[in-house]
């Protein structure tokens, strides 16, 4: 079935109520119920949840084949933890898992063997990248992939969609009951907020640190309540790959321009007055917004209220320079960021409930002014890619794109017209992650174009003097420039399935298939 | 043009391409490696095609390692390829013979 952004859904993944893609709003209103772990009391006094080792805390926990485990992405690249705790669970046997992350990244290539052992044979995240991207897209996978957003992952928790039967929460710090924190420690990553969901919703809890600290451990962003097990390892990550050093803001002068397009474009706008909001993305162009919005704000005497996201530096930077008054905070992108969340009193953390997700009774995001985010791809559209290369390989995350972008007032996406030969504004995009209908502007090298959905921020731009193009002559240049590329060809399986926020299917992406000339 | 020895240019820069020419067994042999393999496999096998054709090459082994160059730069370095493998090494008429 033909979906609302084009896409032809096969109809045999239409089954126990899945549907397509709609629209945004589609599922707005509707009434459901949400599921309950089930727990084990402990009502005699025990004083430590310690366990000796991760084997023994899976043991403990009663993992077995055919269930659901989860894991969080704090630690980005540095993560251990989910290598340790699968490596256990192969070397004892058990297969059939499914793996339920926030995110998968580089640091997980090991899964991806553990992918054509059979080991795992389901998996369901936002980011899916290095070998394990290369399994799925090589069709290794039993099960399809099933890729969410950072919002869309917490709704099918709080749906049912998922029923996670053991969370294994790696914490920078934890006391001998559980209480877990994303400070300190020497794997600091600052906040907890992807895993909180998993801590109130998985049958098991298992807390797995590096830093052991007396209880209390105060204030927890998992709570003792909620935890099983706690368990103590050497290490968690490495420390350098968790919080790396602030991205320095680029010199490109490409990106630069770009930025600067940006934040004249959000001048443009009714919405940048005193106590707007914002969120950007880490890109180079995204990141560099930032320095750009600065003067606009100074010249004009106004403040940001709210900034919210991976926080990364540059925000942490004019929250210090007290242009705005407070930083939400999801995730923390780099050392500068996790230390503020430590010391700036105005710099929360939150869930990712509260950041982004759909069918709660209101996510941060649906109060966003403006959100500034790259692209992979951007269809004529305006239906953006950030989860799979032009190639046709699993290689990104949709992570909060989606999100942000949907509830965002003015959605930005800033991308260079073109990659080497990749043209990046096409006729069709691999895959839609986000659809079109959340995309205000496009910001590229050649030339600015406004959805003509939004005929309000054509004419607030018109006035300002900025001048626009179309898509369409974007997607023209940058054909001219590098030739229409052939469409990819992929076999017929359907190897992941790219879930809207609601739950609905946006796309699937299929087996990849070698290309001859 | 007669293939006479085996000759190479370009490099393995970010969009460039390295195209390396050989003595052939009467016809043309075009082997391909790409970053965009998937999406201009066909574009660049047909522009260094073109290339031989227009400069007289029959017979040659032909293989190519793109990291994106645009079609402009495949001809270049098709066509300097041709000119060193042909040992054809003065006058040559840059630009002219391949267009």
């Amino acid at each position: 079935m033909i979906n609302a952004v084009g896409r032809n859904i096969p109809d045999e993944l239409l089954t126990n109520g899945r549907e397509v893609f709609q629209g945004n709003n589609y599922r707005d209103g509707q009434i459901y119920t949400k599921p309950g772990p089930t727990v084990k009391a402990q009502i005699k006094p025990q004083e430590s949840k310690l366990v000796e080792s991760i084997r023994e805390a899976i043991r403990l926990c009663g993992v077995k084949d055919g269930m659901t485990v989860s894991f969080h992405h704090h630690f980005r690249d540095g993560d251990y933890v989910a290598n340790l705790v699968m490596q256990e669970i192969a070397d004892l046997g058990i297969k059939d898992i499914t793996i339920a992350a926030s995110s998968m990244g580089a640091a997980h290539d090991p899964i991806g063997k553990m992918i054509e052992d059979g080991v795992v044979t389901g998996l369901q995240t936002s980011g899916i990248r290095g070998k394990m991207g290369e399994a799925v897209s090589n069709g290794k996978l039993k099960t399809p992939c099933i890729l969410r957003s950072h919002g869309g992952r917490v709704r099918a928790i709080e749906q049912g969609e998922v029923h996670i039967d053991v969370a294994f929460i790696g914490a920078p710090t934890a006391d001998e009951y559980g209480n877990a924190r994303g400070k300190g420690g020497k794997s600091d990553c600052g906040v907890l907020s992807y895993a909180m969901i998993d801590a109130k919703y998985a049958d098991k809890v298992v807390v797995i640190t590096d830093c052991l600290v007396p209880f209390p451990n105060f204030p927890p962003s998992i709570q003792a309540v909620d935890v099983d097990y706690v368990v103590v390892v050497e290490e968690i990550g490495n420390p350098q790959k968790i919080a790396s050093k602030a991205a320095r803001i680029t010199q490109d002068p490409r990106e630069l321009m770009m930025a600067k397009e940006c934040a004249r474009i959000m001048a443009a706008t009714p919405y940048f007055k005193d106590g707007f909001s914002f969120q950007t993305g880490v890109g180079g162009a995204s990141l560099a917004v930032n320095r750009f919005i600065e003067p606009l704000m100074r010249e004009r005497g106004i403040r940001m209220r709210w900034g919210i996201g991976g926080i990364s530096a540059p925000m942490v930077e004019l929250l210090e320079k007290g242009l705005i008054d407070c930083l939400v905070d999801a995730q923390d992108f780099d050392i500068d960021s996790v230390n503020s969340v430590h010391k700036n009193q105005t710099h929360y953390e939150i869930s990712t409930s509260q950041y982004c997700n759909p069918m709660n009774k209101g996510a941060f995001v649906n109060k966003l002014d403006f959100v500034v985010l790259a692209a992979l791809e951007i269809d004529t559209g305006f239906n953006v890619n950030v989860v799979t290369g032009s190639d046709g390989l699993l290689m990104g995350a949709p992570g909060g794109h989606p999100d942000a972008s949907a509830g965002a007032k003015c959605s930005i996406i800033v991308t260079p017209l073109v990659r080497g030969r990749i043209p990046t504004v096409c006729e069709r995009i691999v895959t839609v992650t986000t659809p079109g209908e959340s995309i205000d502007v496009l910001v590229t090298d050649y030339g600015i174009a406004v959805n003509p959905r939004r005929q309000d921020l054509i004419d607030h731009m018109s006035a300002a003097g900025i001048e626009l193009t179309t898509i369409e002559a974007l997607k023209d240049k940058a054909y001219s420039m590098v030739g229409v590329p052939d469409d990819i060809v992929f076999h017929d399986r359907v190897v992941a399935i790219m879930e809207a926020r609601d739950g609905t299917i946006l796309d699937v992406v299929r087996q990849i298939k070698n290309y001859e000339v | 043009m007669e293939i006479k020895r085996m000759a190479m240019a370009g490099t393995l820069e970010s969009s460039d391409v390295q195209i390396t020419i050989e003595p052939g067994n009467g016809t043309i042999a075009v082997q391909i490696d790409s970053i965009v393999l998937n999406q201009y496999g066909r574009q660049i096998k047909a522009v260094v095609l073109r290339t031989l054709e227009d400069m007289g090459v029959t017979s040659a082994n032909v293989t190519v390692v793109d990291k994106g160059a645009l079609d402009c730069t495949i001809r270049a370095r098709a066509e300097c390829a041709v000119y060193r493998a042909s040992e054809f090494e003065e006058q040559i008429p840059w630009g002219g013979v391949a267009r």
